[in-house]
């Protein structure tokens, strides 16, 4: 992908990447689309973009830093948790809320990050898997502080800015977690078109190189993961405040399962991959499971197994092969 | 308290060694080909449902149908093996945990729609039931049988591994694969009959699993976590490392459960997280 007078300039390549296409503005108008189009779907479209936002948290660590996580949804879960808890406890302000449950995320993240670095491979993918039972598992023993299997009950959110109640609709919540991804996707974007995410995509390329080339690979593997868990935290947090319960699920291997199935559906590594995988995923589950959930995982099964065998890069990456090949024909 | 203490090592163990022939063969098999499968639970699974049909539906007896459930699991994981597992043995561990996650999906929502999602029954014969008295304790006759077998599975395996010609091949393979294929062994074809003989002694795992620890449509993902455990703290491609970790993980799981039962399973996965930190590689793996 980087051809040499790219190499010559690194900043005119950064600086490339980080133009906005015109089908990024497209996709980013597009969603806007649910509020006329379907509004009933509102309360659909808002879980689709915490959804998305979790993706993308976890595109950061796999997609450019090559980190398999199976445990990703401990993050999520414990800010949802923190967040759900601090409005419990009678600050119900979303944003501040918001704040407090990435920066409890980011704690947890930066904390774990230590023990991320030291492994690669089976034993990652384990450690993950274990961190994340762990935590799933603590939530559940400690029944008085979490509600246990029932769920937390008595969240009760705030207007938003004093002004915008949480309804039925979905519109409120529609905005704000729409609002947030975009925030956050600019981040993610600023990170990765800069020498950090080049320095990322060099630790998943070759792990032990990029320390010989002066890159100090466990420093940058920390701060990435603690960023994600920020970003994962975030999108937990929107799920307690939108929903106003937090229940265990927010904290299961199936959760963590199921984004790391979105985003590979999408495409890792990708930026949107994440935010395509969410969309298409959210929507077929919604249309799938009214019939019977059990059905739901044969299809999401097949379709796994076709993306690994055929489409090694996920939609998004099938897309692009199939852009440059009509191009290069034409 | 001492003998409750004795009763829970006893379960643990016979549960250990249920953990241990579920598990054995995905150890070996990620050890020589570095395959991460984590369909391994469904051929169990698939083991199971086939020992709970012919035993409920066709009235075979429970002891004939141990070795169906093997041979099912063996002759479909090999149908597996040829078709997708082959095209991704150089692909990265992401995409060997996609394809078998995959599988894994697939394999729950079928036996959710033949089966339902329901325990199923299994029908002991009533010499397998019941329990007997050893020095004034109780011990469950179905857990001695179960832990008579895997013994013996252990001592064949171990012997089939140290004596025999193939043994010699599946060990070259384990400890360098690029250097047995070197040396003229087709890795390719040991691999495809040690992944046969690991799926077959998990469909046996599963089929004996009925009667401790149930069997429904979601097994094969309840039950991955434990393999997993057992694998990764064993250490790849170790059948000493897995016998150990398995009667490591069977009792600290029963004596947790027993004992702290407000924990759950905290205990465990505590356990399993500590010892990969203090040894990566697991208690016997040696890379």
């Amino acid at each position: 992908m980087v051809t040499s007078s790219a190499v010559a300039e690194p900043q005119r390549y950064l600086e490339a990447q980080i133009r906005w296409r015109p089908v990024e503005i497209a996709f980013w108008l597009a969603t806007l689309l649910p509020f006329v189009l379907t509004p009933n779907y509102l309360v659909l479209a808002s879980q689709i973009a915490i959804t998305a936002l979790f993706a993308l948290s976890l595109d950061l660590i796999l997609g450019y830093a090559g980190i398999v996580s199976l445990g990703h949804a401990a993050y999520f879960g414990f800010a949802s948790y923190t967040a759900g808890l601090t409005a419990r406890w009678g600050w119900g302000e979303p944003l501040t809320g918001l704040v407090i449950a990435a920066a409890a995320a980011g704690v947890l993240g930066y904390l774990t990050s230590f023990i991320i670095v030291r492994f690669r491979h089976l034993a990652l993918i384990m450690i993950t898997l274990g961190l994340g039972l762990l935590l799933a598992e603590a939530a559940n023993s400690a029944s008085w502080l979490t509600g246990g299997a029932d769920g937390l009950q008595g969240v009760r959110m705030w207007k938003l800015f004093g002004v915008f109640q949480f309804d039925l609709y979905g519109t409120t919540a529609y905005t704000y977690s729409l609002a947030i991804l975009f925030v956050f996707f600019l981040v993610a974007r600023r990170l990765i078109n800069s020498p950090f995410g080049l320095a990322l995509r060099g630790i998943r390329e070759n792990a032990i190189r990029m320390p010989a080339i002066g890159a100090p690979s466990p420093a940058h593997i920390r701060k990435v993961y603690t960023i994600a868990a920020v970003m994962a935290g975030v999108a937990g947090a929107l799920l307690a405040q939108t929903t106003e319960t937090v229940s265990l699920e927010t904290l299961s291997f199936q959760r963590s399962a199921d984004v790391l199935v979105i985003l590979i559906l999408g495409g890792a590594g990708r930026l949107y991959g994440g935010l395509v995988g969410a969309i298409i995923y959210m929507v077929a589950r919604d249309q799938f499971s009214g019939i019977n959930p059990q059905y739901w995982y044969f299809w999401i099964g097949t379709l796994l197994v076709a993306v690994v065998m055929f489409l090694p890069n996920g939609i998004l990456g099938g897309a692009a092969r199939l852009v440059r090949s009509g191009r290069s024909r034409a | 308290m001492i003998a409750s203490a004795f009763g829970v090592l006893f379960d643990g163990f016979a549960y250990g060694m249920l953990l241990f022939i579920l598990s054995v063969g995905l150890s070996v098999t990620l050890g020589m080909m570095n395959f991460v499968n984590l369909a391994h639970c469904s051929f169990a699974m698939l083991g199971g449902f086939v020992t709970v049909t012919l035993t409920n539906e066709l009235g075979w007896p429970f002891l004939a149908s141990l070795p169906l459930a093997f041979l099912s699991a063996a002759l479909v994981s090999v149908a597996f093996e040829r078709v997708l597992y082959r095209r991704l043995y150089r692909a990265s561990d992401l995409d060997q945990c996609l394809l078998t996650i995959g599988i894994v999906f697939v394999s729950v929502a079928v036996a959710a729609y033949i089966y339902g999602t329901i325990q199923q029954p299994v029908n002991l014969p009533s010499y397998l039931r019941g329990s007997v008295s050893v020095w004034g304790q109780s011990l469950g006759v179905y857990r001695l049988f179960l832990i008579g077998v895997s013994i013996v599975i252990t001592a064949v395996l171990v012997a089939a591994l140290e004596y025999t010609r193939f043994g010699a091949k599946v060990r070259a393979a384990v400890d360098n694969q690029r250097m047995a294929r070197g040396l003229g062994i087709d890795v390719d074809r040991v691999f495809a009959v040690t992944f046969a003989l690991g799926s077959g002694l998990a469909g046996l795992g599963g089929a004996l699993a009925i009667e401790i620890v149930g069997l429904d449509h979601a097994f094969a993902f309840t039950y991955l976590i434990y393999v997993l455990i057992v694998v990764a703290v064993g250490g790849l491609g170790s059948i000493a490392g897995s016998f150990v970790a398995a009667s490591l993980l069977g009792i600290s799981d029963m004596a947790g459960k027993y004992y702290f039962p407000e924990l759950g399973a905290f205990l465990i996965y505590f356990v399993m997280v500590a010892l990969l930190m203090w040894r990566p590689v697991g208690l016997f793996g040696r890379r």
